[in-house]
């Protein structure tokens, strides 16, 4: 019993410190989001109504919300797998034995992870640019036509996609790295001896070795993909026609901008509802791969 | 994406917001100013003279970026730490009037000397009324008119700008007709909502009906202004994009990418200093053309509020009139290019001579408020999505006006519960 009495103790200012600043905000929000709190509201409490589940109604009745859930669904299954793919292909690249400057490439891979944002955008938006971008120039020198990528709203969330696999990959390439580098040397031995191809080796020993890494690092990316928001806001306001509109923008802008936090409450656990059966549907099809 | 290093950053800062609330007890001759924008910049150095004529008041200025001032201000007032003085964007007013934040300043208005309310531009004072109270006092106005290339609009065979909109559109066409596929007669950013505001300001009918209860957008004066403008893009007067996909709106205006833009006074000096030395003399500003004549103008601008917690609303009151005097209004044009809301600092010699302010002049006799109500933001963002989906071709002017105003009226909803409750009580 006492060193169980001991225990609590010492994890309660952890304990005290996430619940003050985690959970009671998120009870506060649960129920922030069966009202219609706003700037009314804001003034004087006798203008909220306790709405029930109206706000999770109206959501699902909101058009923009449908496109906004779409544009992120979209986002998210393309730019995890295409982000994991980027990753692991560097990570390999830069773990490679005959690769030069390793140590060079494996900071300037990482860079984009530290760099601000805001600042980012401004070079991708040349980048991106009709008229005077360096893709369009590339494009139209292969013999492509030139794309009109934040102002077509079918190119404009494919723009996002690279700058947001561009900005990110880095991040994970650092996790597989230290995964890639924690398989032993001799099992690669042991498979050439066998006479296994590069492609096997990277299938029997690489892939199984790393499983684990992969598979956080595939919930890692998927939680912060579904989180979209900082790309289109600084590079599209959510623009063209509402093409790269993400959950969480409708988030911020249902809260901060107007002020419906109730509304934006109510977003927010249906975003976390989302995430959570996401999650769960990956751990277990990683386990069940894990227990064959 | 929300990462977690920015989630650390979050959780630090709610930790040390208590630290920066506690500020020492206010007496009542402290006065605590938050200055948006570049006036911040300058306020300080604008109201020395004041302390030197009130050395007993005491004045504390914050600057507060413009993208920031919303958000700080709502936050400050649930925090009951708002300061007694604050510049506010004209159409913030109805929002805070709602919250019951802002201080009625007619009594004071009504026997000061120093701030005539008749000498104000009645459009630009009214946008400070809501229900006939008395609000804000005008700081500095911030209206749109038009920005055209003159040597442009010289080679197309027009020798003045446009008074109104047929007038607009035979030089529109003849400017596209001059500079052929790649460039344009003008530019609407799709990501503003101020030029379709300004249009459809322009017309009779009211945005909002019933005291600001129901959208009006199935009126036939919308109809026609929201017609207008998008003809304009139908046209390929106007490109279909946003200022950000331009980069760079004055270097291509200086390419000629575009003749005619809707902007307000700040870009005078914008223009000034970053259009290329042999074309300083090829754009000029004139009112905005109407629909059968001179047209309307929004009635923007930027206004002093007192807040209604305010300990120390006499001195407050005293640096209000300070700063709306014509001669500190004239110091603060030179300094800042603001232009002054009060007819009698337009006679001054700077303003009266700048070739770019007099449009302004002009326009300052024919504004109009846009709805005074605490949404009207967000259904003027609401009026940009509608006109984009028919710009972008997804749907028809009838349909985006019918979906506009069922939109508005779920936004107004709340606003009218408000209202049948204050009634019933």
């Amino acid at each position: 019993m006492r060193p169980q009495r001991a225990a609590w103790w010492f994890v309660a200012p952890a304990l005290i410190v996430l619940g003050v600043f985690f959970f009671l905000p998120v009870l506060a929000a649960l129920v922030m989001s069966l009202t219609d709190f706003d700037l009314y509201a804001l003034d004087n409490f006798d203008n909220l109504r306790w709405i029930g589940f109206e706000n999770y109604a109206r959501l699902l009745r909101e058009p923009l919300f449908w496109k906004a859930l779409g544009n992120t669904l979209y986002f998210v299954a393309i730019g995890v797998p295409l982000s994991i793919g980027v990753s692991l292909g560097a990570a390999l690249l830069v773990n490679s034995k005959v690769a030069k400057f390793r140590s060079l490439f494996r900071t300037v891979y990482f860079a984009p992870v530290v760099t601000t944002l805001v600042a980012v955008a401004v070079v991708w938006r040349y980048i991106f640019h009709t008229r005077y971008g360096f893709l369009n120039y590339s494009l139209v020198s292969i013999g492509l036509s030139p794309v009109d990528w934040m102002g077509d709203p079918r190119w404009a969330m494919p723009a996002i996609v690279i700058l947001a696999v561009w900005k990110n990959f880095g991040y994970n390439m650092i996790i597989l790295l230290a995964a890639l580098q924690n398989i032993p040397e001799d099992l690669y031995e042991a498979a050439r001896i066998d006479g296994a191809s590069g492609w096997q080796q990277f299938r029997h020993v690489t892939l199984p070795g790393i499983g684990p890494v992969l598979l956080l690092v595939s919930i890692l990316t998927m939680t912060g993909y579904f989180q979209l928001f900082a790309e289109p806001y600084v590079m599209t306001e959510g623009g063209p026609l509402q093409a790269t509109y993400s959950v969480l923008y409708f988030m911020f802008e249902e809260g901060f901008k107007w002020w419906s936090l109730g509304r934006a409450s109510a977003v927010a656990f249906l975003l976390f509802v989302l995430m959570f059966i996401v999650t769960v549907v990956q751990l277990r099809l990683g386990r069940e791969r894990g227990g064959r | 994406m929300v990462n977690r290093r920015q989630t650390m950053l979050a959780l630090a800062a709610l930790a040390a917001a208590p630290l920066g609330c506690t500020r020492r007890a206010r007496d009542t001759n402290t006065v605590s100013f938050w200055a948006v924008g570049r006036e911040g910049e300058v306020a300080a150095d604008l109201i020395q003279d004041f302390l030197r004529e009130r050395p007993e008041i005491h004045v504390e200025v914050q600057k507060l970026p413009w993208t920031a001032a919303h958000e700080k201000l709502l936050t400050a007032y649930a925090g009951e730490t708002l300061p007694d003085l604050c510049s506010l964007g004209n159409t913030w007013i109805p929002e805070f009037v709602a919250l019951d934040a802002l201080a009625p300043l007619d009594t004071l208005a009504g026997a000061s000397r120093e701030v005539a309310l008749d000498d104000y531009f009645p459009g630009i004072l009214d946008s400070n009324r809501v229900a006939q109270t008395l609000y804000g006092i005008p700081w500095y106005i911030d209206t749109n008119v038009l920005y055209y290339r003159r040597d442009l609009l010289q080679q197309a065979g027009f020798d003045a700008p446009p008074v109104t909109w047929a007038e607009w559109e035979r030089m529109l066409g003849a400017i596209k007709a001059l500079v052929g596929r790649e460039r344009y007669s003008v530019l609407l950013p799709l990501n503003e909502f101020w030029p379709l505001v300004t249009l459809s300001l322009q017309q009779p009918a009211d945005l909002l009906r019933d005291d600001g209860r129901y959208g009006n957008f199935r009126s036939a004066d919308f109809h026609r202004a929201l017609e207008f403008y998008v003809s304009m893009f139908r046209r390929d007067w106007a490109p279909k994009m946003t200022n950000t996909q331009v980069s760079n709106v004055w270097d291509e205006f200086g390419r000629g990418m575009f003749s005619f833009y809707i902007s307000g006074p700040w870009n005078i000096a914008e223009f000034k200093k970053r259009m290329p030395p042999q074309l300083r003399d090829a754009w000029m500003t004139a009112p905005m053309p109407g629909p059968n004549g001179p047209g309307s103008s929004t009635a923007g601008g930027a206004s002093l509020v007192i807040f209604s917690n305010s300990k120390s609303r006499p001195a407050t009151w005293a640096l209000m009139e300070y700063l709306s005097r014509p001669a500190v209004q004239e110091r603060f044009y030179e300094l800042t290019g603001n232009m002054p809301p009060r007819r009698s600092t337009w006679q001054s010699s700077t303003l009266a001579t700048s070739p770019y302010a007099k449009a302004y002049h002009t326009q300052l006799d024919r504004v109009r408020s846009p709805p005074k109500v605490p949404e009207w933001e967000r259904i003027a963002q609401e009026m940009r999505l509608a006109a984009e989906r028919v710009v972008q071709g997804v749907s028809s002017v009838d349909q985006a006006c019918l979906a506009l105003d069922r939109k508005t009226d779920e936004i107004l909803e709340k606003r009218r519960w408000m209202m049948d409750k204050d009634r019933a009580t």
